[in-house]
């Protein structure tokens, strides 16, 4: 396939896809010149495995892994798996849903590279993998406690280490940092919405 | 002694298991690897890379600030090859802003990307070197890099950490004599490339310690997620370059050297080449440089700031200005993927925009990250001393790894 793949294609191929997959992918979307699968947790190795194996797509490689956490909804978690085809020269990512509670079944069995990703998602963010062979924390340090990239996990973090001179050895304290300074810029760019002034209330109304 | 007076003997039990723990100050580990090795002898039964001792928690530091102020993050990511990380960033965030770079702008982006390439690759062949015995590559290596830096230093004023690239072009433009310096230094590297060929190539003791160790396959380099060289090595003909092209790269002629038997040596033989490639692909970049004039950063104010001068006259540059260093920029909400062929395979960005100045999620795929993975694999049935052939030849920097 040529590169990129114009959009209407993509649509089209994303909407054969959906059909072929026997239910395992819900739904597709092209944005930005990408084309994005949805699925369901409980379904997700089914559907990984027939974009892998199916001829047409031979989506067989598994690029990566990342977890998006939205505080606000009710399945506050998802999980983007982003594929690559070389035969064919193509790119697609599907996306789950889950919560802190509900694990996700792990496609370890169907793209071995997913081991690590799989665990730098559960480090992250506490997303459970089942059946993944060996979930442990990846990035964090050896006892660490919380999931960092969680929305609600502070910027400085709960602790901080420092070396104790008479202990001999690295010490964690409570954070002493100053608060963490989070200014918000989000100004409109386009002018402000007016508000009248005290006393200037004429002027609106001559308008 | 037994009932008749015979000296039994237990035998000798033949199992020697070891546990090793390799890092993570050790000099071969490039950075700071911890791998728990368990041994039965010499022989290498499984290894556990332990990462992570470089974590600066990256992706939610990204989250917390506008676009234009989280470039310099990607500078630290893998240092080697700084500006090839920055370039990921900033076709992302163009792809969700649909900007568009001026001719002269991705001219430089080009080049200093392939720059970068070389910058990697002087670094891994040299050290592979190195971590196999050999002291003298390093040392002609490292003064070529040194040039580079300079190159890199004239650009951005900074060696390492450029913070260069912006969304819509790059910083400021590259003066004639640099052009000038950067293509002189072209027509001289491959001489001095091949006086480093000349020294490991054919080395005995490299070949020894490289031909026919860490082998893959195609198809496992596809199932463990390789990119890059790792895959190219296997004989896997795959360059985001040339396959998925971004930043006019179909416009550049070069080719892309491939590996037959996916073992340590045809890595190494395959980033010898790309030196060369990506010296050509330098060379044409100059030339083209020295025949196109023009802008080399959008003259969008909404995305990319004003030039000072600009601002010293009109009142209009000095309110984008302000803007642009306090609010930032909006992005359309919405997702992208974009990823450059990085000296070590394949970068990637994964932005997720909710309509903000800042980016919701930006999750960095780091080549790094699934070749360490298969460090385990790659290694059992392998001999002791192999683990920092393999290792060396994996092209591993731990401020990607680790983000």
């Amino acid at each position: 396939m040529s590169w990129p793949v114009a959009s209407d294609d993509l649509a089209t191929l994303g909407e054969k896809i959906v059909a072929g997959s026997a239910g395992a992918l819900s739904g597709c979307s092209v944005a930005f010149g990408e084309l994005s699968l949805m699925s369901s947790a409980g379904r997700i190795v089914e559907a990984l495995t027939y974009l892998r194996d199916s001829p047409e797509l031979r989506l067989h490689q598994l690029i990566d892994i990342a977890g998006v956490d939205y505080p606000d909804r009710a399945r506050r978690f998802e999980v983007v798996y982003h594929l690559l085809s070389h035969a064919k020269n193509l790119r697609a990512r599907v996306k789950i849903e889950t919560d802190e509670d509900t694990p996700v079944p792990t496609v370890t069995g169907v793209h071995p590279c997913a081991d690590w990703y799989e665990r730098e998602a559960f480090d992250m963010y506490g997303i459970f993998f089942d059946g993944h062979p060996d979930l442990r924390r990846i990035l964090t340090d050896y006892g660490f406690h919380g999931h960092p990239l969680r929305k609600d996990f502070p910027m400085t973090g709960y602790v901080e280490l420092r070396y104790d001179d008479e202990l001999k050895r690295v010490v964690y304290e409570p954070v002493k940092a100053v608060e963490w300074r989070s200014w918000d810029f989000l100004s409109p760019w386009e002018g402000a919405e007016r508000v009248p002034l005290p006393g200037d209330e004429k002027s609106e109304g001559a308008k | 002694m037994s009932a008749d007076g015979e000296v039994s003997l237990t035998s000798e039990t033949p199992v020697r298991k070891f546990n090793i723990n390799f890092g993570p100050q050790h000099p071969a580990a490039h950075g700071v690897l911890r791998l728990v090795l368990e041994l039965d002898g010499e022989l290498v039964e499984r290894v556990d890379p332990h990462i992570g001792l470089l974590h600066r928690g990256t992706e939610k530091l990204i989250e917390a600030r506008p676009y234009q102020q989280t470039i310099p993050y990607f500078d630290r990511l893998d240092y080697v090859a700084p500006m090839n990380q920055e370039h990921a960033y900033v076709l992302a965030i163009e792809k969700l802003l649909g900007a568009q770079v001026p001719i002269r702008g991705s001219l430089i982006r080009v080049l200093y990307s392939e720059m970068g390439r070389i910058l990697n690759h002087l670094l891994n062949v040299t050290t592979q070197a190195m971590d196999v015995g050999a002291l003298t590559p390093p040392l002609w290596g490292f003064e070529q890099r040194e040039k580079l830096m300079v190159f890199y230093e004239r650009a951005s004023g900074a060696r390492l950490h450029a913070n260069y690239f912006r969304v819509g072009g790059v910083r400021q433009d590259l003066s004639e004599a640099l052009v000038r310096d950067i293509s002189d230094w072209c027509d001289n590297f491959p001489k001095v490339l091949g006086d480093i060929d000349k020294l490991i190539t054919g080395n005995r003791i490299f070949k020894q310690r490289n031909v026919d160790i860490g082998k893959v396959t195609a198809e496992e380099a596809y199932k463990w997620g390789f990119s890059g060289v790792m895959l190219r090595g296997s004989n896997v003909a795959w360059d985001l370059r040339r396959n998925q092209p971004y930043e006019g790269y179909d416009d550049f002629e070069f080719d892309i050297p491939l590996g037959v038997h996916g073992d340590c040596y045809d890595r190494y033989l395959c980033r010898m080449e790309e030196m060369r490639q990506s010296t050509r692909i330098m060379k044409q970049a100059c030339e083209r440089l020295q025949k196109t004039p023009g802008l080399v950063l959008s003259d969008d104010h909404k995305i990319a700031a004003p030039r000072r001068g600009e601002m010293k006259r009109s009142m209009e540059a000095l309110i984008h200005h302000f803007k642009l260093f306090t609010e930032g920029y909006r992005t359309p909400p919405g997702e992208v993927y974009a990823c450059v062929e990085a000296p070590k395979g394949e970068f990637g960005v994964y932005l997720v925009s909710d309509g903000t100045n800042t980016p919701y999620r930006c999750k960095i795929r780091a080549p790094g990250f699934p070749h360490l993975m298969a460090m385990d694999w790659m290694n059992r049935g392998h001999m002791l001393a192999d683990v920092s052939a393999i290792l060396g030849s994996l092209d591993i920097v731990f401020g990607e790894i680790d983000r």
